[in-house]
């Protein structure tokens, strides 16, 4: 069987998950399906799973109320194991992928880790990745018959219904570890905009924007009057202008929108890892030097205190001019 | 008690990649201790600072070049380090059975690990040695602070930022912005020469490669790189959005 540990928040399966599916579909190995939704109060969320998938396995339990990677992975291997699962596959997340690789070692088996390509070839897994601070496509294969593989998010298309039966649901046994890491406060990042993972415009500001009210002023209301999500460098959050959770990335997230727009960045390797896949990216900078020039397909070169302003008088203009 | 760092040596990020015959080509090209991991060694070594007996021992597993980026751990002030000799392309859940076993040998209470490593852009390595152990894994600090065998700090989340609490023993993953890491001074650099590096095979840790990988292709997506000035801002927004309109189809 192929094992999809299904990612759900607030008691609906993530978008990245719908994607799994398709992964697991197109991989090319024969077994059913399988939804494994892990929990606390998670009838819902195998509901909803479940016309898109042959069967779902679910373990509802208060101990599974908060996500701990070395729990959910004793749990994942366990039912991987007792239905000798050839494949579990779990969305890259950061937390999906740290649970990844518990879940390898817990099962002796390859990790084919952030691909964005895999198939079976003769019994072998073989997939593709990003590497080297997302700069080359690596093709790797795994060498063990059970594979575990994180399939990066946003690269393959959300799963529709299966049209027949939804997959029967079955609840199963584990037994769970006790959990050792303790989390004792939270400060959220809570947003009502549209996530970075899934914006086809996403807007990233830099130490270039000033500060905190520059950024507001310039890279939060282009996103608004262009639909997009807003992003920013490690160094907008270092200074504590926005939160991490916008943070674009070697170690914030990865985006590949059909537009990226650089607001006063000026390019670091570590920042174009996180969006030298975006299909179209525009800079605007005052520094014709900066690296941001040498990958964007679109620059100005320029003060955002006047570029960007003037592209938003400008949006607000024609917008007006369509509506009337 | 006893910490051990891991170590990786990859190209420096200042570095442009070339691609010759499916692998990225490092003739002539400065190497460098992955940043990531830098953060490792230079909690470690503060950890001892702020008042904790400790031994500090960097591990690292790669070719007979590791060695600089060793040095160069030692030199900041770690005790000792351990050298896994191999040419092979070792993937990061082998690696962390051999790390595994360092730390089992070594009774390690502490692993510091860089949360991805800039040459595989891996982010299990941590969370695997943990799980070799059966240890918890702390991954993406921000913040750090030991009081006795309580480990307590904040951590990057998904969705936030999370202050936790955990026993050692534990592995720690790292990144930029825990602390600034120090630069070798001239005394310690000369001291790191006389510092112990043990080599150990690959081979005698009976770890098998669980992947192998098929060689690297570079992304060669041109770029359009019209770059136009911005003096005046209005015909530059203009011309801006023009393009957005008929290349991206943006309702700008
Ligand atoms: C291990 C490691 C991991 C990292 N991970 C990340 C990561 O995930 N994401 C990330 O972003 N960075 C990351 N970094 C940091 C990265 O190296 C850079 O420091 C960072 O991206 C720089 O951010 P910036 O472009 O906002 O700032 P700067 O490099 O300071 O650039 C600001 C730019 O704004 C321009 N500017 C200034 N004023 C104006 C104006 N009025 N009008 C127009 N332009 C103006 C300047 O010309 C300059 O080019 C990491 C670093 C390390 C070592
Ligand atoms: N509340 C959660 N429920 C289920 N899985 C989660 C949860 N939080 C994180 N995960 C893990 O993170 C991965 C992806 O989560 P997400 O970021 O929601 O797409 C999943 O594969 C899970 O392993």
């Amino acid at each position: 069987m192929i094992l999809v540990v299904a990612a759900h928040t607030d008691g609906r399966v993530s978008r990245s998950t719908f994607g799994l599916i398709t992964a697991a579909r197109q991989i090319g190995r024969s077994g059913p399906v399988t939804a494994l939704v892990l929990g606390s109060g998670v009838a819902g969320v195998a509901t909803e799973i479940a016309p898109y998938v042959d069967q779902v396995l679910v373990a509802d339990r208060q101990e599974l109320a908060q996500y701990d990677p070395q729990v959910w992975a004793a749990a994942a291997a366990q039912i991987a194991r007792e239905g000798e699962a050839d494949t579990v596959l779990l969305t890259a997340s950061r937390s999906g992928r740290e649970c990844s690789g518990r879940i390898a070692v817990k099962l002796d088996a390859a990790l084919l880790e952030d691909v964005v390509s895999v198939v079976d070839q003769q019994g072998a897994l073989t997939a593709e990745r990003y590497s080297c601070l997302a700069r080359v496509t690596e093709r790797i294969e795994a060498l063990s018959p059970v594979v575990v593989v994180a399939v990066k998010p946003g690269i393959f298309a959300a799963a529709q219904p299966t049209g027949v039966e939804p997959g029967e649901q079955y609840d199963v046994e584990i037994a769970l570890p006790a959990a050792r890491f303790r989390v004792t406060g939270k400060v959220g990042y809570a947003s009502d905009r549209i996530a970075l993972a899934d914006a086809d415009v996403v807007v990233s500001g830099g130490r270039g924007v000033g500060d905190a009210a520059g950024f507001e002023r310039l890279v939060v209301r282009l996103a608004d009057q262009l639909g997009g999500a807003v992003g920013a460098t490690r160094a907008v959050v270092d200074a504590g202008w926005r939160g991490y959770a916008d943070q674009v990335g070697q170690t914030g997230k990865t985006v590949q929108p059909k537009v990226y727009i650089a607001v006063g960045i000026s390019g670091a390797v570590q920042h174009l890892s996180g969006m030298n896949k975006s299909r179209l990216i525009v800079a605007i900078n005052k520094d014709a030097e900066a690296p941001i020039f040498r990958v964007c397909d679109f620059g100005i070169v320029g003060d955002v205190e006047s570029v960007v302003p003037a592209m938003i008088e400008q949006i607000a203009v024609a917008r007006l001019r369509r509506a009337g | 008690m006893r910490i051990l760092a891991i170590i990786r040596q990859v190209l420096d990020a200042e570095e442009s990649v070339y691609v010759d015959h499916r692998a990225i080509d490092l003739k002539g090209r400065k190497l460098v201790m992955d940043t990531m991991d830098e953060y490792g060694v230079e909690e470690a070594l503060r950890i001892r600072e702020r008042g904790a007996e400790a031994e500090i021992v960097v591990v690292g597993i790669g070719p007979e070049r590791l060695q600089e980026a060793l040095r160069s751990a030692l030199a900041m002030g770690a005790d000792r380090a351990i050298h896994v000799e191999t040419d092979e392309e070792v993937d990061p859940i082998a690696v962390s059975g051999v790390v595994a076993a360092i730390a089992r040998k070594e009774e390690a209470q502490m692993i510091f690990c860089g949360g991805q490593q800039a040459d595989w852009d891996s982010q299990v390595l941590g969370a695997a040695v943990a799980e070799h152990l059966d240890w918890p894994a702390v991954t993406w600090t921000r913040k750090l602070e030991l009081q006795g065998t309580r480990l307590t700090g904040q951590r990057d989340a998904e969705d936030g930022v999370e202050s936790f609490e955990v026993d050692l023993p534990a592995v720690v993953t790292t990144q930029q912005d825990l602390n600034e890491p120090r630069y070798p001074t001239l005394p310690n650099v000369m001291k790191a020469k006389r510092k112990e590096i043990r080599r150990e095979t690959l081979e005698s840790f009976g770890v098998g490669l669980k992947v192998r990988s098929h060689g690297v292709e570079a992304q060669s997506r041109e770029r359009l790189r019209e770059v136009i000035d911005g003096r005046d801002a209005a015909a530059a927004a203009a011309q801006l959005l023009t393009m957005l309109r008929e290349k991206a189809g943006v309702p700008a």
